[in-house]
């Protein structure tokens, strides 16, 4: 498909300019608005978000290569922005009455929240490398801010002051990765890199393909580059929390997604630089120490944002099977487990999130749940379900997401030749060995809300708002293996590569 | 100079600026000065982009350093206010007293 000018584009990137514009309008109208009429903002808001997510929906994605080959408009982009821009309605539609955002300050809050969820927007439907660092940035920028919104707070700003040391170095050595790639293919168009790379210097091509994993790396929260993830999930406030932890973490798979399968999955490339096996090793290392550390933590939202690490490591799982000839059902488990992680986690975090506040619990330590069913039976038992589907236990969604996974990566080992020519079976075997271990500390809480015995029994009950939410998390975690499965979420094929992608070479 | 010699110490600056950068990031403990080495890898991927794009005789590598500029100030700008708000609760930017958040 030939790639459309700027003008011809503009049809086809109406979802997303329409969230840019709305992040600018609320930008504007914040500065205008004061004392109750500030519930405009938030309104506008979910309203940018809900016009942003039902565009996406309806808008045809045939895969138009837009603005002279920057961004692709294909089902792949279209899947990971429902559940980015998902994410980011439930988030603000729970953080509109959050007590731990000053309320003159929401406005800023909002809008930035809607520039990070455009940042990923960015990234996922990124067809160039430079679209793709922007989108990081842009992500990332609106991201630390979010982290360090609680400005009076050293927590917040402690999260915040490591967030963006960690992030601006991953996405310095990121740049540098793409400064050698279009040093050794004359572009930084992804798909027309992949052609062009074959004949570059195998060890040249590793560093540079190292180095921009280091950008991606950071955002999904893999080992090496995960050293940041507890620490900002524990300091930020808990609706930014959640929305890094499925957000960012989606967006950052999508942009793998896209490096790896459109412009790194050539097999003359894969000769050169083995990069299913170097995923597959990171995989193994990020869901071991994700799962281990989880185990010994006795604040909540900090084992879940362990556990969040070793869901990442599950996921890359998927990525390393991309390798292999047939990458779209790697693909397709991927976005199933993306759209089953984006309920049961932020359901999890949510639950926190409400116990935490002062009229209720009024902490996110362990010793605080115990008892929980005497005092709230509803919430101890949403908070159950979505833990135990993040284990991956029958019948919830969080088992079919991992089944779909698990299979697609063994199917991907045992065709003729496997992935890349090796057998990933062994690392299927370790994610089932992890999961087990999940079990250990998911079920530590689960054990001191319903099996403990607490000493306070005054009733703890859940705001009405808040328990539609949670129920609008609480049904697809419970129901969405059994509505839909992996073949809903086939997205097209991998663009075939041809010479003729950039007309104006 | 032959363009060629040029080329080839173009690209050993860059490298060596590279790793200065991020030897400072790893060595040095106060957060303005891992700030400018931030900065340093960043100029360093800059200067990169564009002696590749006067090799291989096309523009866009070119642009592309304009784009990074722009969002090397922006992330400064977040960077240094983060910094700002951590000095006010702690009076100190030395980067091993941030301990509050557990490791």
């Amino acid at each position: 498909m030939t790639p459309l000018d700027n003008l011809s584009s503009l049809q086809h990137y109406i979802p997303d300019a329409a969230l840019a514009s709305f992040a600018v309008l609320i930008v504007i109208v914040d500065l205008f608005a004061r004392g109750r009429s500030k519930v405009v903002v938030g309104v506008l808001s979910i309203a940018a978000l809900a016009v942003a997510g039902a565009l996406t929906l309806w808008m045809p994605h045939t895969g138009e290569r837009l603005f002279y080959g920057m961004a692709r408009q294909d089902g792949l982009a279209q899947t990971f922005k429902l559940v980015i821009v998902g994410c980011a309605a439930v988030t603000l539609l729970v953080s509109l009455r959050t007590q731990e955002v000053a309320e003159r300050l929401r406005g800023e809050f909002f809008a930035l929240m809607l520039f990070a969820t455009y940042g990923m927007f960015l990234m996922v439907s990124a067809s160039n490398l430079l679209i793709a660092y922007l989108g990081v940035e842009l992500a990332s920028i609106s991201s630390y801010i979010l982290a360090g919104f609680l400005a009076n707070q050293s927590r917040s700003s402690e999260a915040a002051f490591k967030y963006v040391i960690y992030g601006s170095v991953a996405s310095g050595v990121m740049l540098f990765g793409v400064s050698l790639l279009y040093g050794m293919a004359g572009t930084t168009d992804i798909a027309l890199m992949g052609e062009r790379l074959a004949s570059a210097h195998p060890l040249a091509l590793t560093i540079a393909v190292v180095f921009l994993f280091a950008g991606v790396g950071y955002k999904i929260a893999s080992v090496p580059f995960h050293m940041w993830s507890p620490d900002v999930y524990e300091g930020s406030p808990l609706p930014v929390t959640a929305f890094l932890s499925v957000a960012s973490k989606a967006a950052g798979f999508g942009l793998t997604l896209r490096i790896f399968r459109d412009g790194l999955g050539a097999e003359e490339l894969l000769a050169s630089v083995d990069w299913p096996l170097f995923l597959a090793l990171l995989s193994a290392v990020t869901m071991t120490v994700g799962n281990l550390a989880a185990m010994g933590q006795k604040n909540v939202k900090r084992l879940l944002a362990y556990s969040s690490i070793a869901h990442g490591g599950y996921l890359l799982m998927g990525i390393a099977a991309l390798g292999s000839s047939d990458s779209s059902a790697p693909t397709a488990a991927i976005l199933f487990y993306l759209a089953v992680y984006l309920f049961m986690n932020l359901g999890a975090f949510f639950v926190v999130m409400h116990l935490a506040e002062p009229s209720r619990l009024g902490s996110e330590e362990m010793p605080a749940y115990r008892g929980l069913i005497r005092r709230s039976p509803a919430l101890a038992i949403v908070m159950s379900v979505f833990l135990f589907s993040l284990i991956g236990l029958p019948p919830f969604a969080g088992f079919w997401g991992k089944l779909y996974l698990f299979k697609s990566v063994v199917d991907a080992s045992l065709v003729e030749g496997g992935v890349n020519g090796h057998n990933f079976v062994w690392l299927v075997l370790l994610a089932m060995a992890n999961s087990a271990i999940s079990l250990y500390y998911y079920f530590a809480v689960v054990k001191a809300m319903l099996l403990d015995r607490g000493e306070e029994e005054t009733p703890v009950k859940a705001h009405p708002a808040f328990a539609l939410v949670l129920l609008i998390l609480f049904l697809p975690t419970l129901l969405l293996g059994f509505f839909t499965n992996v073949d809903d979420f086939r997205v097209d094929e991998a663009p075939e590569a041809s010479a003729s992608i950039m007309a104006e070479e | 100079m032959t363009p060629e010699l040029t080329y080839r110490l173009c690209l050993t600056l860059s490298a060596v600026l590279f790793a200065v950068g991020v030897a400072g990031v790893l060595i040095r403990r106060n957060a303005i000065v891992i700030f400018m080495c931030i900065e340093l890898m960043l100029n360093a991927a800059n200067l990169a982009f564009v002696t590749f794009s006067r090799h291989l005789g096309v523009l866009n590598g070119q642009a592309v350093v304009f784009f990074v500029m722009a969002v090397a100030a922006a992330e400064v700008a977040v960077g240094l206010a983060i910094i700002v708000t951590v000095f006010r609760t702690r009076a100190s930017v030395n980067v091993d007293e941030l301990k509050l958040l557990r490791r």
